[in-house]
């Protein structure tokens, strides 16, 4: 019976095996070669990130921008004057605002304020918000975060 | 086929084949073949061993590229791999699947050695180099397990460390040489770092060639009763040819493993849980890589105090002992007359085997 | 025998010079505990002792001697004269500061002004005075958790006098106040959370100064820590209502000591407090059911989205980024909840339709995770299917190999 089909077989067999070797080659390859493509961020924002443009800010104004994962509260309180701290509330993680009027953080949920500087002035909040470092290069922000 | 090209080494193949001394490799793999009988499957469980490992050097290299090594950076170099490199969570999962599998084939490997009596002389010292290449598994599955710094294995790593600072005199420099420190922290970090990609690659790279040298060297084993069932009736045991015989139904074992993998990684992608809070109290149940779940369960049955030395370190000393006991076992399974007692080889396989099983499945389930 | 006995260890002891605690850690019973008890005083380690408030001298060991009324000695303190005594000192600035520069010294002023210090000073020796709330002997720092003012005490250390309903009763006021702030959130978030800025009695009531609050001051307490609420309803067609009602604003609601947390559920439904007032289908009725249905639309969108992305996390994608954006959905359900305090369907409807979209970015969000999810598994289909071709091909390549070799093997050659 392997006699009979034998020619018909063994051109099966070379195309299953030329075309499954061919096949599957190109499908462990084509991850391998996109995995070391550099990806489009290239790098992972850890301790580092641009998180917005310098014009976007006027004088005396605040912004929740993201950092990471985290969203941080930017803000701008002189010409090059710039703040950066963690933008939840560490009294209950709500998300906390710049109040341009009294030039304070405040905290909607329940009326906490934190001073330029993430110290609580008053309210519920039980610690001081974490701070971050804020660099400018060229019109973009830069937020560092300490090492840790 | 061969035979016609031989006469002709011409062209840059030929011009290769010749300066390479290529011809000797033919003919040496031509002539290699490999016992043909009822146990051959369980020859194929090397290889797929060794394949696994190529797999982990290969995706271990394309996580280097971006793996970083620190306290505040492996865990969100881990997540960046992950969530912005293109098919990071593929490479990321195979690695960490496959070294599973690597494991658990290199043990299906040792007790098919212990069961089919592939140990017994002349390959003491074959048993010897795979039960030492077993161990560099163990050590990076141990330090490989730290580098993506998430809760789960800070704590692993942490009781681990700890289990080595409980031994007696050596303990505590032993631990303390560990963790690079008194304590799991950024130097324990870059340290695994250092054995899991360097040192016992190096190590493992010697310790097979030695293994593979050995195999080489003293051939496939066959089993004692396939020996004796054919010197019975008086006839060779029969071989199949290395290549492409065994060599292409090894393939196809490398081939299911690279679907087993694929399967696992990609419906079961390896997660990453949450970086690691050396301030945060341990989360309950922490319980290490399965393969360490029967000492680790073992360690918890046994009484913080018996007569009169500390619980675990019986544990660990029992331990000790077994591992002698087992690592020896080409030793004490043959009688002076050189037979083998096989009987008493796969009784203590299938005790060994299982404590492993029943200690594993318990720890699991706790 | 045994004043004899104590007289010996006082002359033992001669050369020691607070005679009061020596003597009376030999004593029994009632007249011994003070001196343990002083042990923990905070005044003690400022170096006080007791003859800073019971007077006499300590100098000596003679009991005629020492407690003489000659010598200043008051024995035990009147009830009615406990605050007098304590504001010797503490409204005594310029000694108080002394030892803490921040101290307030307004205590006795505010007390004379409470309920309680007005009852006093009516020769009312059941109301609370120093030390029915701080303590007496062993008076402990107030951030000390072990004081009885520490705000996990307060509840306990207020309701040992009024949730007495015999002691109340005379006085005609409730004794269940203790039993509803203990269901009520404020507690929970105390309690639970241990969250020590949670309102406990003094933050509403005032500590010294006890008063109850009056029914126009109400929204102002509340107000204190829920401020944009407070706002809302002073602008509310509401306010001039309750205030005309003499009902006081956020109590008429939410109640006073057992507030709940708060659900649409005060909105719509059969426990509607809208319902008490508004028919259904009056103009009030018809707000409080759009206002309550719009959260509710929101909340379940918002939830819809939270299915899907960990559906899609579950099989291993990676959403963080829309998770995060939920949580501004998220924000924006709370403001929409805030909003019901301008009790005006309008102004409801603004947080509700940004909350809405953000809920639909981050269910596209899931449905994209969840196509990413298939496209792998359609790659690894794929790249199956090569295997399995490959293998195919290998396991005919085998056959046909092992079919033109002569047979060698044993029967189960063929492998």
């Amino acid at each position: 019976m392997q006699a009979e089909t034998k020619t018909p077989r063994r051109g099966l067999v070379r195309w299953l095996l030329g075309g499954g070797l061919t096949a599957s080659v190109a499908s462990f390859l084509y991850p391998v070669i996109r995995f070391m493509n550099p990806p489009e961020v290239s790098e992972a924002a850890v301790n580092e990130a641009s998180v917005a443009k310098v014009q976007d800010f006027t004088l005396n104004s605040g912004k929740i921008v993201k950092f990471g994962s985290r969203p941080v509260l930017l803000i701008r309180a002189g010409e090059s004057d710039w703040r950066a701290f963690s933008g939840t509330c560490t009294h209950l993680d709500c998300t906390v605002q710049y109040q341009t009027a009294s030039h304070q953080i405040w905290c909607a949920c329940h009326n906490g304020f934190y001073d330029l500087n993430g110290r609580v002035v008053s309210g519920p909040p039980p610690r001081p918000l974490e701070e971050y470092a804020v660099h400018i290069r060229g019109d973009e922000v830069i937020v560092t975060r300490g090492a840790g | 086929m061969l035979a016609a090209r031989e006469n002709e080494k011409r062209g840059p193949l030929g011009w290769l084949e010749d300066r390479l001394g290529l011809e000797s490799v033919r003919e040496f793999i031509a002539h290699k073949s490999v016992p043909k009988h009822s146990a051959t499957m369980w020859y194929y469980f090397g290889g797929i061993t060794l394949f696994l490992f190529v797999i982990q050097v290969l995706t271990g290299i394309l996580l280097l590229l971006y793996y970083r090594p620190t306290t505040a950076e492996a865990y969100e170099s881990v997540q960046f791999i992950v969530t912005q490199v293109k098919f990071g969570w593929l490479i990321r999962s195979i690695h960490s699947w496959s070294a599973n599998l690597m494991i658990l084939t290199a043990f299906i490997h040792m007790f098919s050695v212990v069961f089919l009596h592939a140990y017994r002389k002349p390959r003491e010292a074959t048993w010897l180099s795979g039960i030492a290449l077993l161990g560099l598994a163990l050590g990076f599955g141990f330090s490989g397990y730290l580098l993506p710094w998430n809760t789960v294995s800070y704590f692993a790593t942490k009781v681990g460390t700890d289990m080595a600072a409980s031994l007696p005199v050596i303990g505590p420099p032993v631990a303390r040489f560990l963790r690079g420190g008194d304590e799991v922290g950024g130097a324990t970090l870059t340290r695994f770092f250092g054995f899991h990609v360097a040192v016992l690659p190096g190590i493992t790279t010697v310790m097979l060639l030695v293994h593979l040298a050995l195999v080489q060297r003293w051939n496939i084993s066959v089993p004692p009763w396939v020996e004796r069932q054919f010197r019975d009736r008086g006839r060779e045991v029969p071989r199949m040819p290395f290549a492409p015989n065994f060599f292409l139904r090894e393939l196809m074992a490398w081939y299911a493993a690279l679907a087993g993998l694929g399967i696992l990684a990609a419906l079961f992608p390896w997660e990453l849980g949450d970086k690691a809070d050396p301030f945060a109290p341990a989360p309950a149940g922490i319980h290490p890589e399965w393969y360490f779940l029967a000492p680790f369960y073992t360690l918890k049955l046994i009484p913080s105090n018996v007569w009169f030395i500390e619980g675990e370190l019986l544990g660990l000393i029992g331990f000790g002992l077994l591992a002698v006991w087992w690592v020896c076992l080409p030793f004490w399974a043959t009688d002076r007359a050189g037979q083998v007692k096989t009987r008493l080889v796969t009784g203590a396989g299938v005790f060994l085997l299982s404590y492993l099983a029943i200690f594993s499945a318990l720890g699991y389930w706790q | 025998m045994k004043l004899k006995l104590a007289m010996l260890a006082c002359a033992a002891a001669l050369w020691a010079k607070d005679s009061c605690l020596e003597c009376h850690s030999e004593l029994d019973g009632s007249l011994a505990a003070p001196t343990q008890a002083f042990k923990d005083d905070v005044h003690k380690g400022l170096g006080f002792s007791c003859v800073h408030c019971h007077g006499g001298d300590s100098s000596t060991d003679d009991p005629e001697r020492s407690m003489s009324r000659a010598r200043g000695f008051r024995g035990k303190i009147a009830r009615t004269a406990v605050p007098e005594l304590c504001a010797h000192c503490h409204s005594d600035a310029a000694l108080i500061h002394k030892y803490n520069p921040k101290q307030r010294v307004d205590q006795m002023a505010q007390y004379k002004t409470s309920v309680h210090g007005q009852r006093l000073a009516k020769g009312d020796v059941n109301v609370a005075n120093c030390v029915d709330c701080h303590s007496v002997h062993n008076i402990r720092a107030v951030r000390s958790p072990l004081s009885p003012v520490h705000p996990l005490r307060l509840p306990d250390t207020c309701s040992t006098c009024h949730s007495d309903a015999n002691r109340m009763a005379k006085y005609g006021i409730p004794s269940n106040q203790h039993a509803e702030y203990r269901s009520s959130v404020h507690w929970e978030a105390l309690e639970k959370r241990g969250d020590l800025s949670a309102p406990s009695c003094a933050s509403c009531h005032g500590n010294h100064g006890a008063t109850p609050p009056e029914v126009t001051s109400v929204a102002a307490v509340c107000g204190t820590c829920h401020v944009l609420m407070e706002n809302l309803y002073k602008e509310s067609p509401h306010e001039p209502v309750f205030a005309a009602m003499e009902k006081g604003g956020c109590v008429v609601c939410h109640g006073n000591h057992a507030v709940e947390h708060p659900t649409t559920d005060l909105l719509v439904g059969k426990s509607s407090v809208c319902a008490d007032c508004h028919e259904a289908d009056s103009a009030g009725g018809k707000v409080a059911e759009e206002m309550g249905r719009s959260i509710l639309e929101l909340r379940a969108a918002l939830d819809r989205s939270d299915e899907i992305l960990g559906r899609a996390r579950r099989s291993g994608m990676e959403v963080s980024e829309p998770l995060l954006r939920q949580m501004e959905g998220r924000e924006n359900l709370v403001k929409a909840r805030v909003a019901v305090h301008a009790f005006d369907a309008a102004a409801v409807r603004q947080p509700v339709q940004d909350g809405l979209a953000i809920a639909a970015e981050t269910h596209n969000a899931g449905e994209e995770a969840m196509r990413e999810r298939d496209y792998r598994r359609m790659g690894l289909g794929l790249s199956l299917i090569a295997i399995a071709a490959t293998m195919i091909g290998l396991w005919l390549a085998i056959r046909s190999i092992e079919g033109r070799e002569k047979p060698i093997a044993s029967p189960d050659g063929g492998g």
